[in-house]
């Protein structure tokens, strides 16, 4: 192992050299590989984080992978990804932990080979990543709920359908939205908190029994993707009008504030995730100096603007 | 080939007939390396081999328990949700209850070793099919870990020799160079004890009766769902010990964790050459099946397969392994 680390030292000092001799820094981007390692895969809000990456590795003219496992709650097969990439030696990495305390001894181990890591979606519980992308679901559940207040006309009944009680995003955006509702509008009240897993069968259910408890209700926050479809189903089974603000997109969603079925929701900006965790990665490869945390922002879009091409551009299907 | 005798003589036959089962499954598996090697010169690295050895041994352990339930011809689909309910059970003695370290590991050894006792007492007794007994009890483990740990993960902060169990290397110590970790240790020698039981003891002897026939078996005057009950306890206890493995690597109980892999293990079972009909197979086939999957899915991740191709070229091998194994046998 000792041996290797030399050897690969001598190659970064290598192709170090051989770049700053004659090529410029083109060739030394061509060199380099950036894999990712993600929470998921398969959903379509990973798949738009990998189209920017991908758009990113073009632009900067370097090599990425992007993968996660099946499922959130494979803790042990996003251990053994990262692992595997690691084994590559990358120049740098991409890194959305499940569980970021799991992770600890492997991001050592980059770190002990002059590897940045650079965490997306959800922070790491370390100080090793040089920087982390992420939405600031705190802020963006926030802006949820002023467009709620707006629309239900600052007073009335509100719930939210939440994904987990456990997660740092369904903390944050629950958060988010019931402080600025207590902060901001005193004649709004929340009666219910209720968490269907993201699931989009299990939220239908939840929404139709908050529905049913409560007949004066006004309108519903869902709090990621399935939520807020099992928040459609529900009303549309159940032929209540409420106001409906969901969260990302995904082509349910947009079909659904299409037809004003849904008021609008927040989106975060997947595709920019992607490409600001590669660019972050090769800033951090030159050494230039990186901020803590990069927000990769959030947008209100509702009917009026989902065909702006700045918003179109961020909503996948 | 030439044994034909298979049913009369379950042991004797077994023994030639596996040798070269072996010996095509391990082809297989230097096959899978040496191509790894040339596609990539990152894969023949001493931390990738490690990062495969490691990948290898909770799979190994359940795919271990696999063995013997398979064997009997019968099924264990608990396995994955078994594992992750006694890593849970350590988390609730060492984490809540600050009970000391040996406690934490003999309940998690306990805890699997009754739901085997469970399992098997459902088939035998109330003579629930198999496949059946333990489909409900991966349901209600997969459920009483999330109960029982609050839906939260149990973390092991307050333990901190736990995570030596899977992390720390022994091996490492003795020999610098070869940082091989505890978890793959482990592996080994419980696969050359589980090969001891298999092979030499009455357990492993009615292990092989029962799956070439049980009637038989029954006639000759033997308890019949005493041994049965047995060999799920025998088996529920060593995903207890795949429960310390993971919820060690991962210095964390992860109640969500562990629906799936019950197939992985299934996988490496199958791979290796025991026949899903039982009466056949070795421990030494389930540990070179299990290196191939993680091998496999090592290798395609090192070459940077596209991930959905890799799930494609992976079942694929599964499919092809077993028929290789079947044309093997009927010639």
């Amino acid at each position: 192992m000792v041996l290797h680390r030399k050897l690969l030292s001598l190659a970064v000092g290598l192709g170090f050299g051989l770049s700053v001799g004659f090529a410029g820094t083109a060739s030394a981007a061509d060199d380099m590989y950036i894999p990712l390692v993600s929470k998921g895969f398969q959903h379509q809000f990973w798949q738009a984080v990998k189209a920017g990456a991908e758009q990113a590795a073009k632009d900067l003219k370097v090599k990425i992978t992007f993968e996660g496992p099946e499922s959130e709650s494979m803790v042990d097969k996003q251990i053994d990804m990262l692992s595997a990439a690691l084994a590559k030696k990358p120049t740098a990495i991409g890194f959305a932990a499940l569980d970021s305390k799991a992770a600890i001894p492997l991001l050592k181990k980059a770190q002990a080979s002059k590897i940045p890591v650079i965490a997306f979606d959800s922070g790491v519980d370390s100080d090793i990543p040089v920087t982390t992308t992420t939405t600031d679901n705190v802020a963006a559940a926030g802006l949820a709920a002023d467009k709620m207040a707006e629309l239900i006309g600052k007073a009335g009944e509100v719930a939210l359908v939440v994904h987990d009680q456990t997660s740092r995003t369904g903390i944050d955006r629950r958060d988010g939205f019931l402080n600025r509702m207590k902060s901001t509008y005193p004649n709004i009240k929340i009666v219910s908190v209720q968490y269907g897993g993201g699931d989009q069968l299990k939220s239908t259910e939840i929404t139709k029994a908050i529905l049913q408890a409560n007949p004066n209700i006004k309108g519903i926050f869902g709090a990621n993707e399935g939520s807020a479809i099992g928040v459609l189903n529900a009303a549309r089974e159940m032929k209540r009008k409420i106001v409906i603000i969901g969260y990302d997109s995904g082509t349910q969603q947009k079909a659904a504030v299409a037809d004003g079925s849904m008021a609008g929701a927040i989106t975060q900006n997947p595709v920019g995730m992607g490409y600001k965790t590669v660019e972050a990665a090769v800033k951090a490869i030159k050494g230039e100096k990186l901020p803590k945390v990069i927000d990769t922002g959030f947008y209100w879009w509702d009917k009026s603007n989902m065909n702006d091409p700045k918003i179109a551009a961020v909503l996948y299907d | 080939m030439s044994e034909s005798t298979t049913q009369q003589k379950p042991k004797r036959a077994l023994f030639s007939s596996n040798t070269r089962q072996k010996l095509l499954a391990f082809a297989s598996l230097i096959g899978l390396m040496v191509f790894f090697s040339l596609a990539s010169p990152s894969f023949m690295q001493t931390d990738n081999i490690v990062g495969i050895l490691q990948a290898t041994a909770v799979n190994g352990v359940l795919a271990i328990a696999c063995t013997f339930v398979i064997i009997t011809s019968g099924i264990d689909l608990s396995v994955g949700t078994l594992m992750t309910f006694c890593s849970v059970m350590a988390g609730v003695f060492l984490t809540y209850w600050g009970l000391p370290f040996y406690v934490g590991v003999l309940a998690a050894i306990f805890f699997g070793a009754l739901s085997g006792f469970i399992s098997g007492t459902l088939i035998a007794k109330l003579k629930i099919p198999p496949f059946i007994a333990t489909l409900g009890m991966m349901l209600v483990l997969k459920g009483l870990a999330l109960v029982i740990s609050g839906t939260k993960p149990i973390y092991f902060n307050d333990t901190p020799e736990f995570t030596s169990i899977s992390q720390e290397s022994l091996i490492g110590y003795l020999l610098p160079d070869l940082p091989i970790p505890n978890a793959v240790l482990i592996l080994f020698v419980m696969a050359v004890g589980a090969s001891l039981i298999l092979n030499k003891t009455v357990l492993g002897n009615y292990t092989f009766a029962l799956g070439s026939n049980e009637e038989a078996v029954r006639l000759s005057g033997v308890n019949v769902d005493r041994w049965k009950i047995v060999i799920y306890t025998f088996a529920g206890a060593i995903c207890g010990i795949a429960g310390l493995l993971i919820a060690s690597r991962l210095n964390s109980a992860q109640p969500s964790l562990g629906q799936g892999y019950e197939l992985d293990a299934i996988a490496a079972v199958v791979i290796g050459g025991t026949s899903l009909s039982g009466g056949t197979g070795t421990i030494l086939g389930t540990i070179i099946g299990a290196f191939i999957i993680s091998v496999l899915t090592n290798g395609l991740r090192i070459m940077s397969v596209a991930q959905e191709w890799q799930t494609v070229v992976t079942g694929a091998i599964i499919i092809l392994a077993v028929f290789a194994d079947n044309m093997r046998k009927s010639k």
